[in-house]
């Protein structure tokens, strides 16, 4: 394995010193950012560790994953708090051999992920569990500079003994068994927003999940957001910005950014498209997957080209649905 | 599924655990029967109750006919009295808010031990599941309630995998892996209701439902049962109950 995988793993983290030097090469000025979601991509490198905000089929970075498959990323360690589809496309276009999390299906409604399972018992893809206050631990002990976060969960189960890279100890003050959970810092951490400005000042409503930890552990943050507001317009409301802009190193303005998964207060998940793709991959999770990407991930011309797929009646049912959420 | 008396398991499951609720109590609930129980507790007897969802989400009022399809929905948040971080909820588990968690299982073993992450050798399995989700930060850190379907394969006498640990191997072996709080209470299933004996942390029969004989329950169960010293009959689920419930799941999501 190598050190990107060990340190994605929790094997082998970088030295506080190591991870303050890949802050100080970052450019923190207050510059503009904006660039193209193939551009963005680029900012993703073979074999990077990747943080993916959001959780299970909610403010996932559904455009920005789309755009590193058909970049042809291969080897990514991903990390993520709950994964779902995002994961089954993950693994199934070649790009990550290799997922961190908690629970990793399609979602609850439609049982148990063929493609993660294709994938996993066959010793393609490795799926290292943790319980998820522990993902959340390791983002926030990497948000905090600090190697490790004590934890009191996960003590005494299995999910523990097929992770050595957890600790046991006894706590120096009171004598109790407590658990270490290593930092995760990624190289490279994708976040969908309901709104940024040019210099990646973001602001998230409704569900945050990790995001804002996982923001500050990585060494390079892509946003991407539903639309880009001016500055003047987060100045008029800082208490809504949850992640500074020197935290961020691209942004990419992008509608409807997490179809088919959902955007807090913009839209819903599109079901009737996730129903289509887990009747599909679900039934052949090699072939029925090779015809979801190449009809929907490589076949469109552009994200717009993807969305047009998806349909404009289910766009729209699912955008009616997510705004009436501030009607209640 | 099991069709009883013009319901079907899963109402049954879901009218059965709510029971157990009262008002006033702080519920940490996984998704599905989970969801749908703590909010038919608060529409019938407990408005009190405070709801609270890993995607981040305190005091949760689910509207009827808009189940989310996972705790980690914009649907958790309407009316709601709080969002914040799915790490921040999780930590209310372990500062020790929360009264009782409440989860569905795949399977269970006489300890109370749940496995959601593999069917047969870990090592080389027959099938990976899903995993813990929360799962284990709630059953580590809290009393719970498990709703599931009675099936043999699905009470086990040991677990293939202990993702969300009960009493592990019983007696005190739960305290002495580090795990101070919290543990097994009850166990909702279609045949029967049960709690655990206090020494051993076995789990025992406290009712069993209308209908089912000891002979059927132990048939359908991979381990030896115990029995509470009076272990009662279920009361029938009410039509009241049915209606509330069908109401809040007209379209059948998680009651089917």
């Amino acid at each position: 394995m190598s050190i990107v995988k060990d340190r994605a793993a929790g094997l082998s983290p970088p030295t506080y010193l190591e991870l303050r030097e890949e802050l100080s090469r970052r450019d923190r000025s207050l510059r503009e950012k904006v660039v193209s979601l193939e551009e963005a991509a680029s900012f993703v490198r073979d074999g990077d560790s990747v943080g993916i905000g959001g959780s299970t089929m909610s403010r996932t970075p559904m455009g920005m994953i789309w755009a590193l498959i058909r970049a042809g990323r291969k080897g990514l360690s991903c990390s993520r708090s709950i994964t779902s589809s995002d994961g089954d496309l993950l693994l199934a276009s070649g790009v990550c051999d290799h997922i961190i999390t908690s629970w990793f299906s399609q979602s609850i409604l439609w049982g148990v992920s063929k493609v993660m399972r294709h994938h996993v018992e066959t010793g393609k893809a490795r799926f290292d569990e943790w319980s998820h206050m522990a993902i959340g631990m390791r983002f926030r002990a990497g948000a905090m500079g600090l190697p490790f976060m004590p934890i009191r969960s996960m003590l005494g189960s299995d999910v523990l003994k097929q992770r050595p890279e957890a600790k046991e100890i006894e706590c120096p003050f009171t004598g109790e068994k407590l658990l270490l959970v290593p930092a995760l810092n990624p190289d490279v951490a994708l976040i969908h927003v309901q709104r940024c400005d040019a210099y990646g000042n973001a602001q998230m409503d409704g569900l945050q999940f990790m995001d804002i930890d996982l923001a500050m552990a990585a060494n390079k943050v892509i946003l991407t957001t539903e639309r880009i507001v001016s500055n003047d317009q987060i100045r008029r409301a800082p208490d809504a910005t949850k992640i500074p802009f020197f935290a961020v190193d691209a942004v990419v303005e992008l509608p409807f950014g997490c179809a088919p998964h959902e955007c807090y207060g913009i839209y819903e998940p599109m079901l009737r498209h996730m129903e289509y793709y887990v009747g599909l991959v679900n039934k052949e999770p090699v072939q029925g997957m090779e015809q979801y990407l190449q009809k929907f991930i490589y076949g469109p011309k552009s994200w717009s080209d993807f969305l047009d797929l998806i349909g404009v009646d289910e766009l729209l049912e699912a955008a009616r649905a997510g705004q009436s959420l501030y009607d209640a | 599924m099991l069709k009883a008396q013009g319901h079907t398991a899963a109402e049954l499951l879901t009218i059965l655990s709510a029971r157990q609720l009262c008002d006033g109590q702080v519920v940490f609930a996984g998704v599905g029967i989970p969801l749908l129980a703590a909010t038919l507790a608060q529409r019938l007897r407990c408005p009190g109750l405070t709801i609270l969802f890993e995607g981040g989400v305190i005091g949760a009022f689910i509207e009827p006919g808009k189940l989310p399809p996972s705790t980690n929905d914009q649907r958790c948040t309407i009316r709601a009295n709080m969002v914040l971080g799915s790490a921040e909820v999780l930590l209310l588990l372990q500062r020790g808010y929360v009264d009782l968690g409440f989860m569905g299982g795949a399977q269970i073993d006489q300890y109370g031990n749940l496995n959601s992450s593999f069917i047969g050798d870990p090592r080389n399995p027959k099938t990976r599941l899903p995993g813990t989700g929360g799962g284990n930060d709630i059953a580590s850190l809290a009393k719970m309630i498990v709703a599931m379907k009675h099936e043999k394969r699905r009470f086990v006498e040991h677990v293939d995998f202990i993702t969300s640990p009960g009493f592990l191997e019983g007696g005190q072996t739960r305290r002495a892996s580090g795990l101070l709080a919290g543990g097994m209470f009850r166990v909702v299933t279609d045949l029967a209701v049960f709690g655990f004996d206090e020494e051993k942390g076995r789990m025992q029969v406290i009712s069993l439902n209308p209908g089912v004989t000891r002979e059927q329950l132990q048939d359908n169960t991979g381990f030896a049962l115990e029995f509470a010293t009076h272990p009662g009959v279920t009361e029938p689920p009410t039509d009241h109950e049915l209606k509330v419930l069908r109401e809040l799941d007209p379209e059948q999501l998680y009651i089917a």
